[in-house]
């Protein structure tokens, strides 16, 4: 792509919607070719970053590069799925027609999408499963297709940089699965793929890198490094104490793959 | 019924009157499909209240009825409105709600007073302004429908240019804008051209109930399909429908005020709509509804006699009596409807005038449904 070493870098961001910082001084360096997983409580600020670095929030101060240059100039280098929740689902349309949104950014004004839009939106609902349901309306869509079709819109935007919002937010077991896959062959693409994840069990099976966020940053890199007891304790506060202080004596959460189920769902809790 | 008729078609005032409300009933319905989407229906309302001071004061600056002057004053306002409520929303903790009722009392209360002060001075030329209020179609004027066609036909126009543009926006805002389109410009430019959709119908239907038929076309076109270009199609259609029988009974010399006759016209759209709309229509569903009820019931009704055989008598094909089977269903009703059901099926067969017992065809289904959950019959 570009000489620069980094994919993102963020720099002092701040983001204060009233009076009380929702972001504060952020500092994020970003590698190509990663999954990280962006964690923290609610609240944290973690829509709220990948919002600001998408320009979709002003902050008040700091500043986003991607591949070295201002968003404003790489934006065909970033795709984005939002969260689910964020549109209505009654919407009149079908999923070949929210896939094709996707192509929007590169067909520019006024133009219609074309066929070969829409073979590469079919191309795209292939790679998610959902190709037999190309014609269907959105409304009849289950969670996880509805999560897959704006995944599938977002792999049209061809883009080297990805920012997903909760993407494995009421989804079946069997859909989570797809979209790790699909997750680990884009990062095999040399692409970078930010998630906002909520689930702390599975962060060391499915990201290499984690950002560790309350509204401050506490600790980002690679999983072994920072997603530690330490930094979770500081994240998430003293409610995440008593999930490893079971009888566990082992020190990070990822190390401890057969953690019973309990710590688990007192983990998703302190989420 | 032959003059009537002749009436419609080859009186020059009908005629006009019929071409006027067409325009607008097409243009108020294909914007209103936006604004039924994207949850915007109460704007109309605030939009078309808050135009009334503009035509007045149109008139008072300028001493002018011409529609063109009219329409600029009402759209002028009218998007000051809008955005005024739309400031209000995002800077202030007032609500959506409170903020409609703001700005649609303040400024329609402004408008009643000027129009009321220039009644107090009754000269030649302010007559007929108070048509604004509830409409009057009959006093349309060829210039008149021009005026609606060159505005409406450019809102038109630009609706179409930029589709993709409004269908991101009112899908999928926050996607659109990390595409890099300005989604507040065009949220600006589509909550105009919404504007001008309603202002032009003031004089026709008036600014009392003009959002009706911005709302009501689109919601009734909802009904009938799931593509967002089929349902602009038919709510401009449906609009277009009520526009002119309203616009018709009430210049056939009935006296009775547009608005409320166009809008009564299009309620009666809305309501068929509901009920039979493709699909979603109420009926339909309640239909459908009924029909999974008395296939459950009847299915139990199958099962009760094979469980009872088998348990009790550990026979399959002993006779129950209907008795004990609507005891089985807690009296809920049916039973005998259901037996008759299984009877027309061969499933079960009458040994007595209240005993029922299974066929063979019916312990066999009835097998089936307690291994599979399911008869698929």
């Amino acid at each position: 792509m570009t000489d620069t070493k980094y994919a993102i870098e963020v720099t002092d961001l701040t983001v204060a919607y009233q009076e009380k910082p929702v972001l504060w001084d952020i500092d994020l360096h970003v590698p190509p070719g990663i999954l990280m997983a962006i964690v923290g409580p609610n609240g944290a600020g973690k829509t709220t970053l990948i919002k600001a670095i998408l320009g979709l929030i002003k902050p008040v101060a700091g500043q986003t590069l991607i591949y070295g240059k201002p968003y404003a100039e790489q934006r065909r280098l970033v795709g984005y799925v939002p969260q689910r929740g964020s549109v209505d689902w009654d919407f009149p349309t079908s999923v070949l027609d929210v896939v094709m949104m996707g192509r929007y950014g590169e067909l520019g004004w006024f133009k219609r999408p074309r066929r070969e839009d829409r073979e590469l939106a079919l191309e795209a609902l292939a790679k998610v499963g959902m190709v037999d349901f190309a014609g269907r309306q959105i409304s009849q869509l289950s969670g996880g297709q509805q999560q897959r079709t704006f995944l599938a819109r977002a792999l049209v935007q061809d883009a080297q940089i990805y920012f997903m919002d909760e993407p494995f937010q009421g989804v079946d077991a069997t859909t989570e699965r797809a979209i790790v896959a699909l997750l680990k062959e884009l990062r095999a693409a040399g692409k970078s793929v930010l998630v906002v994840h909520h689930d702390l069990q599975t962060v060391p099976e499915y990201f290499d890198w984690a950002f560790l966020i309350n509204v401050s940053r506490i600790a980002a890199g690679p999983v072994e490094t920072v997603f530690t007891d330490e930094n979770l304790r500081r994240t998430y506060g003293g409610r995440v104490g008593f999930l490893t202080g079971n009888g566990h004596g082992d020190s990070t959460v990822h190390g401890d793959p057969a953690a019973p189920k309990p710590a688990g769902e007192a983990l998703e809790w302190a989420s | 019924m032959g003059e009537l008729i002749n009436t419609l078609l080859f009186d020059y005032t009908v005629r006009t009157v019929a071409m006027g409300a067409a325009v607008l009933g097409i243009v108020a319905g294909a914007l209103g499909t936006f604004a039924l989407l994207r949850r915007q229906s109460l704007l109309g309302d605030a939009m078309s209240h808050a135009a009334l001071p503009g035509v007045l004061l149109a008139f008072m600056l300028t001493g002018s009825k011409a529609p063109v002057v009219l329409v600029l004053g009402a759209a002028v306002a009218g998007v000051l409105g809008t955005f005024l409520l739309l400031s209000i929303i995002r800077f202030s903790r007032i609500k959506e709600d409170a903020g409609l009722g703001i700005i649609l009392s303040v400024f329609f209360g402004f408008g009643l007073v000027l129009l009321t002060f220039l009644q107090r001075n009754p000269t030649a030329a302010q007559a007929g302004l108070n048509k604004f209020l509830f409409g009057q179609a009959a006093t349309l004027l060829v210039g008149d429908v021009v005026t609606m066609a060159i505005f409406g036909g450019g809102a038109l126009a630009l609706l179409i240019l930029f589709w993709k543009e409004f269908k991101l926006l009112s899908f999928d805002r926050d996607f659109g804008s990390s595409l890099g389109y300005p989604m507040t410009v065009l949220d600006m430019l589509l909550t105009t051209l919404l504007v001008i959709g309603i202002v032009i119908g003031l004089q026709a239907v008036g600014v009392v109930l003009m959002s009706a038929l911005v709302v009501a076309p689109a919601a009734a076109a909802r009904q009938w399909t799931d593509r967002l270009s089929v349902m602009m199609v038919v709510a401009s259609f449906f609009g277009a429908i009520a526009g002119v029988a309203g616009a018709f009974i009430s210049s056939l010399g009935t006296g009775l005020s547009t608005g409320p006759v166009v809008v009564l016209a299009i309620s009666v759209i809305v309501l068929l709509s509901l009920l039979f709309g493709a699909g979603r229509g109420l009926v339909w569903t309640w239909l459908q509804q009924q029909r999974n009820r008395r296939r459950l019931r009847t299915d139990a009704v199958l099962a009760w006699l094979y469980d009872l055989g088998v348990v009790q008598h550990a026979d399959p094909r002993y006779a129950h009596n209907v008795e004990v089977l609507r005891a089985m269903s807690r009296y809920q009703g049916g039973v005998r409807n259901s037996l008759r059901a299984l009877e027309v099926d061969g499933l079960v067969h009458r040994t007595s005038p209240d005993e029922w017992a299974l066929t063979d065809k019916g312990v066999g289904r009835a097998r089936e449904l307690r291994t599979t959950g399911r008869s698929d019959s």
